[in-house]
């Protein structure tokens, strides 16, 4: 059984079909990639499994557990936590204060939620920072911020929602370094949505494609990139490779 | 957080002012002690309103509920069946407390934020003071009194007695809003507060319960304010619907968080100092000069609000923490 | 309006006549089909005055917390003015209406634009400031006893059949329902009209076009205060005026935009006929002072059942 089991979900928005019958699993231990053009439903994707608002019909199950339909804060709890793709940091209050916010979801108090704090700071190289408000940080200083968070909560799954848009290729690869040190010396499962390829090529051993909504392929990255499928309608139109 | 030396010199310095607030009313005249009754009474609801505003981000503008609500409960129960407030309280506490949830409940299942919550409150706020302007077991709006005893016998039981035990009654209550506010604050339940008023989605993403937080939020605040009713009824002897629920009242008791420091544990505190005393100075000197000005204070706290929010938005507290030197050096709040 | 608001419209408007009606009963016909006319006059000039808070709120997105205020102090100058140049009040309305509009607009070009970024609980208090500043002159310049504008025609009446209307009221109304006339064909036919609401439907296209927004913001401001200010001068002579009103107005005029849809301007008369009738009903039928309680608890549940307001477009 994997850890994170998605079946058949499906999402109407007004008629519109946003998501449709995807289903993936995602092992324990994992790197999984989601990729596909603008719109083509990854977001909503993880909305979805984030508990952000229901799926009109399909399952999520978390080891086994339901999560489908409950509240995000109920899905942060049963250990799945999310960046936002807009980043949305806690603007007036200090980098170290943002981490034990998230911190708290698995510490028994702000003592220990500052240690949990400290940690994730230094792992994401953001130790520096800790006591300036949130606010003053840089665009790359705030997606690691918005990752930090999420790693504090503890979660068995951490869905990365393109914190590597707008990072220059160093910075990417030093994200991509941290990922893996984190995945490797933790083992965190981790399902992220991105668009640069490079991250997606060093980090996932498994890629799910979605297109309009659909799942159109689903395999290790030299499947993908062979897949005449996704040639056709993504990669072939981003020319990203 | 601060610096430790920061946090030491901070520390001192409260326990200097308490010692100055303790013995003040050996040598303070009876104005200055009126006055000083008001600015901690004023220093209390503001640490309150507070919570739910400067912390959380929940917009109360109906928080004259409370205090009548509170106010009436204790009072209505002292005088028809001579109740001691000791007692009256825990119905005040109660009462308000209903109110609070019924509100909260309400707005928060419902989604009401922002400018709606705020005018949800203040719609409240005068649906029961139009209530209690036909509540004749209460006087209505001919307004209820209390029985006044001569004023130096020290009744503690039935909180009657001379101006200085309500001094110190008021400075009890404002000294332990402010250790409650603190002790809130750096606990979990205050990093959630902050987390749900700078971004609510995001809070909720990290695994907080915003809706129970919010709840907790306008209880505790609501169950603060209303102890201020019990006192103020205590103290003044007489409630009028028309004021006590008025939305006048509600913009006196946010007027001093704001002007000293929104979500600052000093803001409230400082907010009614200032306030209090350059407003009741102001009065002084236009009386002294022979002019009987109503609505002259008024006008002055207008624009008290109107320069801070233009010029200083993160209040007056922030700013003077820095030039004492135990503030923090440079974050938000 | 689709079926649905109707519906709901419908079923709010029946509650209200079941919640009356066994208290109305006893009354004689006459005196019912009085107390409706009435509250539907008075209930235009809520109107009116509520369609400027409207404007305003749909526009610039700001909430106009001195909106009741500014609708007093209207009153006051409608009172000096009749008293100092005998000056009749369906005249007053034109230079008070350009005043206000001068004041609306350089109080949103000189304070509120600068706030446009600023959270909007900030632009609230900001408001919250002006408006206690404007009812405490009020009270430092009249006192707080009430005062009075009577015109000569101010007890003549119409009567038709077993009604019984004031006349001045009938007036007011009319010159109401005009004034709301001329703005939605101002909205309709200007290009200034539409380009204001290009900035209210659109305003990263407003912007992108180039349109002056903050321009476009002053001139809408002004346009709601001068409706706040005809209204105001309408209203003296249906009511004696005291600075206690500013408050009081300000809740009102939120009632009504809130029950009628805030940003909506047909909502906006829409919910003032209701309250005024409402509130004429709930003075027969319980006690005059009771009647905004009814308001009260309306607003109550229009917000907790139809936040968008009953002929307001649901948030997208």
């Amino acid at each position: 059984m994997a850890l994170l089991e998605v079946r058949n979900l499906t999402k109407f928005f007004r008629g519109l079909r946003a998501v449709h019958a995807v289903s993936f699993d995602v092992e324990q231990g994992a790197i999984v990639a989601m990729i596909g053009p603008n719109g083509a439903g990854k977001t909503t994707c993880f909305n979805l499994i984030a508990g952000v608002f229901p799926a009109d019909s399909g399952e999520i199950s978390l080891g086994g557990e339901r999560i489908g339909g409950l509240r995000p804060d109920q899905v942060c709890r049963a250990g799945v936590a999310r960046t936002f793709q807009v980043v949305k940091p806690f603007p007036q209050l200090t980098v170290e204060e943002n981490v034990i916010v998230g911190a708290l979801n698995a510490t028994s108090g702000v003592a220990e939620a500052r240690r949990e704090a400290a940690r994730v700071l230094e792992l994401l190289h953001l130790d520096g920072k800790s006591a300036e408000p949130a606010s003053s940080l840089t665009l790359p200083e705030r997606k690691r911020l918005e990752v930090a968070r999420a790693m504090a909560t503890r979660p068995r799954v951490l869905l990365l929602d393109e914190v590597m848009a707008g990072l220059r290729p160093t910075e990417v690869d030093e994200m991509v370094g941290v990922f893996r040190r984190i995945n490797a010396e933790t083992g965190l499962t981790i399902l992220l949505i991105e668009h640069v390829m490079r991250a997606v090529m060093a980090l996932a051993a498994q890629i799910v494609v979605l297109h309009h909504g659909e799942k159109i392929c689903e395999g290790t990255p030299e499947q993908v990139v062979n897949d005449p499928q996704v040639l056709e309608c993504y990669l072939g139109a981003e020319a990203d490779l | 957080m601060h610096a430790p030396a920061q946090t030491k010199r901070a520390a001192i310095a409260l326990l200097i002012l308490l010692a100055v607030l303790v013995v003040l009313p050996a040598v303070a005249n009876a104005y200055l002690l009126s006055a000083m009754v008001l600015i901690l009474y004023f220093a209390y609801v503001g640490q309150a309103w507070n919570l739910m505003m400067g912390f959380t981000g929940q917009l109360s503008l109906g928080h004259s509920l409370y205090v009548g609500l509170g106010a009436y409960a204790a009072a209505a129960l002292f005088v028809h069946f001579g109740v001691s407030p000791w007692i009256g309280l825990w119905a005040a506490l109660a009462v308000s407390l209903a109110a609070g949830a019924v509100i909260g409940f309400l707005a928060f299942r419902f989604g009401i934020g922002g400018v709606y919550f705020a005018l949800l409150t203040i719609a409240f706020a005068e649906f029961t003071r139009i209530g209690f302007d036909h509540f004749d077991w209460v006087g209505g709006s001919g307004g209820f009194f209390l029985p006044v005893k001569e004023h130096g016998v020290l009744d503690l039981a039935s909180l009657r007695g001379p101006p200085v035990m309500f001094y110190y009654i008021a400075l009890v209550m404002a000294v332990a809003a402010f250790v409650l506010a603190w002790r809130l604050r750096t606990s979990r339940i205050g990093y959630y507060w902050l987390a749900i008023r700078e971004n609510e989605d995001a809070a909720q993403a990290l695994g907080i319960n915003t809706f129970r937080y919010k709840m907790f939020a306008i209880l505790i605040s609501s169950a603060m304010t209303s102890l201020a009713g019990v006192f103020f009824a205590f103290y003044y002897n007489n409630l009028f619907p028309e004021q006590i629920f008025s939305m006048g009242r509600s913009i006196e008791i946010i007027l001093g968080p704001i002007i000293g420091g929104l979500g600052t544990l000093f803001g409230p505190v400082l907010g009614a100092f200032v306030l209090t005393l350059l407003g009741d100075g102001l009065t002084e000197l236009t009386s002294a000069l022979g002019i009987e000005i109503p609505g002259l204070k008024q006008v002055f706290y207008g624009i008290a609000l109107l320069v801070v929010i233009l010029f200083v938005p993160n209040g007056i507290w922030p700013a003077v923490a820095r030039r004492l030197g135990f503030g923090p050096a440079k974050s938000g709040r | 309006m689709k079926p649905k608001s109707a519906v709901t419209i419908g079923a709010i408007v029946a509650g209200l006549v079941a919640l009356y009606s066994w208290r109305l009963a006893a009354l004689p016909g006459a005196l019912l089909g009085n107390v409706l006319v009435t509250g539907l006059l008075t209930g235009l000039v809520y109107g009116l005055m509520a369609l400027g808070l409207s404007v305003i709120f749909g526009v610039v997105r700001v909430v106009n917390f001195a909106h009741g205020e500014m609708m007093t102090i209207a009153m006051y100058a409608a009172t000096l003015l009749f008293a100092a140049l005998k000056l009749d009040p369906f005249l007053a309305l034109f230079p008070v209406a350009v005043i206000f509009f001068a004041f609306g607009y350089a109080l949103q070009a000189g304070l509120i634009n600068p706030f446009i970024e600023r959270p909007e609980h900030s632009q609230f208090m900001l408001l919250v400031a002006v408006a206690i500043i404007m009812v405490n002159v009020l009270l430092m310049g009249f006192g707080p006893d009430a005062r009075s504008l009577q015109v000569d025609y101010a007890l003549e009446s119409f009567e038709i059949g077993p009604l019984v209307v004031d006349k001045v009221r009938v007036y007011a109304a009319a010159v109401a329902v005009l004034l709301a006339v001329a703005l939605f064909a101002f909205f309709r036919i200007t290009s200034t009209g539409r380009a204001i609401r290009a900035c209210a439907d659109n305003l990263l296209g407003a912007k992108v076009v180039g349109l002056d927004v903050k321009r476009y913001y002053a001139l809408t401001f002004g346009i709601g205060s001068a409706l706040v200010g005809a209204a105001g001068v309408l209203q003296v002579m249906l009511v004696d005026v005291t600075p206690a009103l500013g408050p009081a107005y300000t809740l009102l005029a939120f009632v009504i935009v809130i029950v009628g849809g805030l940003g909506s301007m047909a909502g906006a008369l829409a919910g003032g006929v209701l309250i005024g009738v409402s509130e004429a009903l709930a003075g027969v039928a319980f006690t005059p002072s009771a009647k905004s309680m009814f308001s009260f608890a309306l607003l109550i549940l229009v917000l907790l059942l139809r936040p968008q307001g009953l002929l307001g477009k649901k948030a997208a």
